[in-house]
């Protein structure tokens, strides 16, 4: 009876193993599925051309499905707008998320910190298209049209959180001894910031960094109210402007333009897993 | 006189963490039931690895290697089931941890409910009285039963986690430097009641505190390096220790 | 720079975050509030109606309001079944482990892809998965877009529900093993029960980033504007009525639009909170 009862126990126990190990197994199945469509359906896009030449028109691309040729032309107007908006708003997320970081690390028990500190987690928490709401009305209306301006906005200010944070909790874990070895010699708060907690600190907020591009580079939603998307290569920044994710939803819309979905996905999916990868790779090689 | 069979027998007993080192090497000793021996050593010399050896708890850790024979009333517990050796072995650790999502009550049948024993009402809370009783909890706590255990201060929580493991009945009480974490009232306390226990079952303690080893057992191991250097009675081996280690450890020349 | 100035530039810029976070909502309240002050605010919410009739301009969130907690609570009831054990592997089993550290690239490297992408994939792979299962005749629909959002907050819920799996100490584990315990009875009795209001904060913080979530669901949910019926029809959530007619909206429509973001940013606000907080309680227990 007693014998009986173990071996069942026992028998549970394995069966909670093989569930959890089969489940879990299975969840990394639609990583790969995903890869793998995205990479299949897409690799014979990617050529020289894809990334120098702009989208083409609906009608063009309907001429060249009649003719049965590959559709011309690329996403090169995609990738333009999107390092223009991106690079407008990393300069700015950068170095503003950088300071409230430092502010929050150094000011972690007054008030004022706790409230920009749940403010901070208030606005990552903020779905990407409510962002897309508020900049078209802060800058597309009295703007009088969509530009790249609004759009790096949107980029900025859902780069913002995620910068802070990282920078945060990099300073955070900074052996006190540094900043206080750094004021013993003399040196002023700021100085020591700057010249050491930041320096010490810099895998980390690199690191968050990287992860912030690769989190808003994919998001498509705020981009459609503000940026709107534009068929030409363009470098203006009061105009319209086009994104890679813009032109997946294009194309996705599009029947006459839906073989460039895939070439464009494989493009974004690698940019933003590399970028992944690496930042999660500097961050143990950094910890070492 | 008929020789009877030890509760406990080691015998050749090794534990090794890694292929190269050995933490425990071919201990063999014979533990007399209903009552105390001490295994003393300094930090490192495989005491603990050797108390944990009894419960079988390093066959949680893949790593660790168990050679040799551990026998429990003749049983050899190496190729036994280890949910079935632990219930008849219990274990009082080095920092008192009850559970902390269940009341004083239930950390008392906390095995029974880890194992899917099902208990009537009376059984429980006879269990549960004679269990605090004889851990001398009973007084203090009887009327908050239900509250949690772990608002208790760190001398009683060592106390419930006793009753936790009496409550199983087990043959043999393994407990490694049970009173390490508490303060000296706490520890006199303890000590008080492993004297009483020991008439119901074995106590197999690991102490770092040579005073605590001289009052409470009847019996001592010494070891050192992972070897079993001296077993015997803990009057004699204080008085008159036979091997030159022993003496520099009591002496204080040692660890 | 002396140390004054240095606290005043610090926070000077730290200003950034009341005065953004403040305009989201200025901004917000402003434009939605033509749509209330039209339909009247309780109205607005509690109405299903959705017409663009000129003259006649109905709009209601009620329809929306539905798809979203629809989407999120199946997204959700599809997600525990994976994320749980993903959880107990990484922070359990095979805690420390390399194989555990691969599984937790994985899901990181999950939450990493962008949503549209997800979108594609639901729509191109899943979808007609689902029409030829004869589960439902069009594909889309609010099951569509659960199953693939709940693809997308797995890592999330997973990777904090691991980490407080990880928090269990190994003493209580140890005590549960010496008293005769079953690895899957530990878990059960001690690992659950400890990490537990971490466990299920971790899930509220998933259900924050399902609510909001905009191009997968869009893409899979079928865009009709009426209440669903079940989980098989389609329908819209809050997000994907945004993100399907804010181009095209002026004025009331536009209004009503903005007032639906204004309330699914409330409504995530308030879970992220909620979240946030039992998440430091947890920590701290």
């Amino acid at each position: 009876m007693n014998k009986l009862k173990i071996r069942n126990r026992l028998a549970k126990d394995k069966a909670l193993l093989w569930v959890v190990c089969l489940l879990a197994a299975f969840t990394a199945v639609p990583l790969f599925a995903i890869l793998g469509e995205v990479f299949l359906r897409g690799y014979d896009q990617l050529s020289f051309s894809f990334f120098t030449e702009p989208t083409p028109t609906a009608y063009k691309a309907m001429k060249a499905i009649e003719a049965g040729e590959p559709i011309p032309g690329g996403i090169a107007n995609g990738i333009v707008g999107t390092m223009l908006m991106l690079g407008m708003a990393a300069v700015a997320a950068i170095p503003i998320g950088i300071l409230c970081g430092a502010f929050l690390a150094e000011n972690s028990k007054n008030r004022f910190a706790q409230t920009v500190s749940y403010l901070t987690d208030l606005l990552q928490g903020t779905p990407s298209v409510i962002i897309g709401i508020v900049v078209y009305i802060w800058v597309v209306v009295p703007m009088k049209g969509y530009s790249a301006i609004a759009g790096s906005v949107a980029l900025f200010i859902m780069m913002l959180p995620l910068i802070i944070r990282s920078t945060e909790e990099t300073l955070k874990i900074l052996p006190a001894s540094l900043k206080e070895a750094g004021l013993a010699l003399g040196g002023n708060r700021a100085r020591v910031m700057l010249k050491v907690q930041l320096p010490a600190a810099f895998g980390g907020i690199f690191t968050g960094v990287l992860l912030a591009i690769s989190r808003v580079i994919g998001e498509t939603a705020p981009l459609m109210f503000t940026a709107l998307g534009c068929s030409f290569i363009r470098f203006a920044i009061d105009k319209p402007i086009s994104a890679v994710p813009l032109l997946i939803w294009e194309f996705f819309n599009d029947p006459n333009l839906q073989e460039l979905i895939w070439g464009a996905s494989l493009f974004l999916l690698l940019f933003v897993l590399t970028l992944n990868i690496t930042a999660k790779y500097l961050a143990k090689k950094w910890n070492q | 006189m008929e020789s009877v069979t030890p509760i406990l027998e080691f015998n050749k007993t090794c534990v090794s963490y890694t292929k190269q080192t050995m933490a425990v090497k071919y201990v063999s000793a014979a533990i007399d039931r209903n009552s105390i021996t001490a295994i003393m050593g300094p930090s490192g010399c495989g005491k603990s690895t050797l108390l944990r050896a009894v419960n079988l708890m390093h066959n949680l850790y893949p790593n660790i290697r168990v050679d040799g024979e551990i026998l429990l009333n003749g049983e050899n517990i190496l190729s036994m089931e280890p949910i079935d050796v632990r219930r008849r072995v219990g274990m009082v650790f080095q920092r008192p941890a009850p559970f902390p999502t269940m009341s004083i009550y239930d950390n008392v049948l906390s095995g029974y409910a880890l194992n899917g024993v099902r208990l009537s009402k009376t059984e429980k809370d006879e269990t549960v009285e004679h269990c605090l009783k004889s851990v001398a909890l009973w007084d203090e706590v009887k009327d908050v039963l239900n509250k949690k255990g772990t608002f208790l201060s760190g001398g009683q929580q060592q106390r419930l986690c006793i009753a936790r493991a009496l409550a199983m009945k087990p043959d043999i009480l393994l407990m490694d430097e049970p009173t390490s974490a508490l303060d000296p009232i706490a520890t006199a306390h303890i000590e008080e009641l492993m004297q009483e226990l020991q008439k119901e079952v074995t106590i197999l303690i690991v102490t770092h505190n040579m005073g605590q080893a001289m009052r409470i057992s009847s019996k001592s191991m010494f070891m050192y390096l992972g070897e079993l250097v001296e077993y015997g009675d803990t009057a004699t081996m204080f008085s008159n220790p036979s091997d030159e280690r022993t003496k520099a450890y009591l002496t204080g020349k040692m660890g | 720079m002396n140390d004054k100035v240095y606290r005043i530039l610090l926070f000077a810029v730290a200003l950034i975050m009341p005065i953004v976070c403040g305009g989201v909502v200025y901004a917000l309240v402003t434009d939605a509030y033509d749509a209330f002050q039209h339909f009247g605010f309780f109205k607005f919410l509690t109405s299903s109606e959705w017409s663009y009739t000129e003259g006649a301009e109905q709009y209601g969130a009620l329809p929306f309001i539905t798809g979203t907690l629809m989407t999120t609570l199946l997204a959700l009831v599809f997600c525990i079944p994976f994320s749980l054990p993903v959880a107990l592997f990484v922070g359990e089993y095979f805690k420390g482990t390399k194989i555990a550290a691969v599984l937790s690239t994985v899901t990181d490297l999950l939450a990493g892809i962008p949503s549209i992408i997800y979108g594609l994939w639901g729509f191109y792979t899943l979808r007609p998965l689902i029409m030829a299962l004869n589960i439902s005749p069009q594909g889309s629909g609010i099951l569509t877009a659960s199953l693939v959002l709940a693809i997308m907050i797995v890592p999330y819920a997973s990777s904090l529900s691991a980490e407080f799996i990880k928090m269990v100490p190994n003493d209580l584990k140890e005590g549960a093993y010496s008293l005769g315990a079953t690895r899957a009875e530990v878990i059960r009795k001690v690992v659950f029960p400890v990490a537990g209001s971490g466990i299920f904060s971790s899930y509220i913080l998933a259900i924050g980033r399902a609510l909001g979530e905009t191009m997968t669901v869009t893409m899979l949910i079928g865009n009709t504007n009426n209440i669903p019926d079940s989980i098989t029809s389609t329908g819209n959530s809050m997000a994907s009525i945004i993100a399907n007619q804010f181009g095209e909206a002026d004025d009331l429509k536009l209004s009503s639009l903005i007032a639906i973001g204004l309330i699914l940013f409330l409504i995530t606000a308030f879970i992220n909170l909620i979240g946030k907080i039992m998440i430091k309680r947890a920590r701290i227990a």
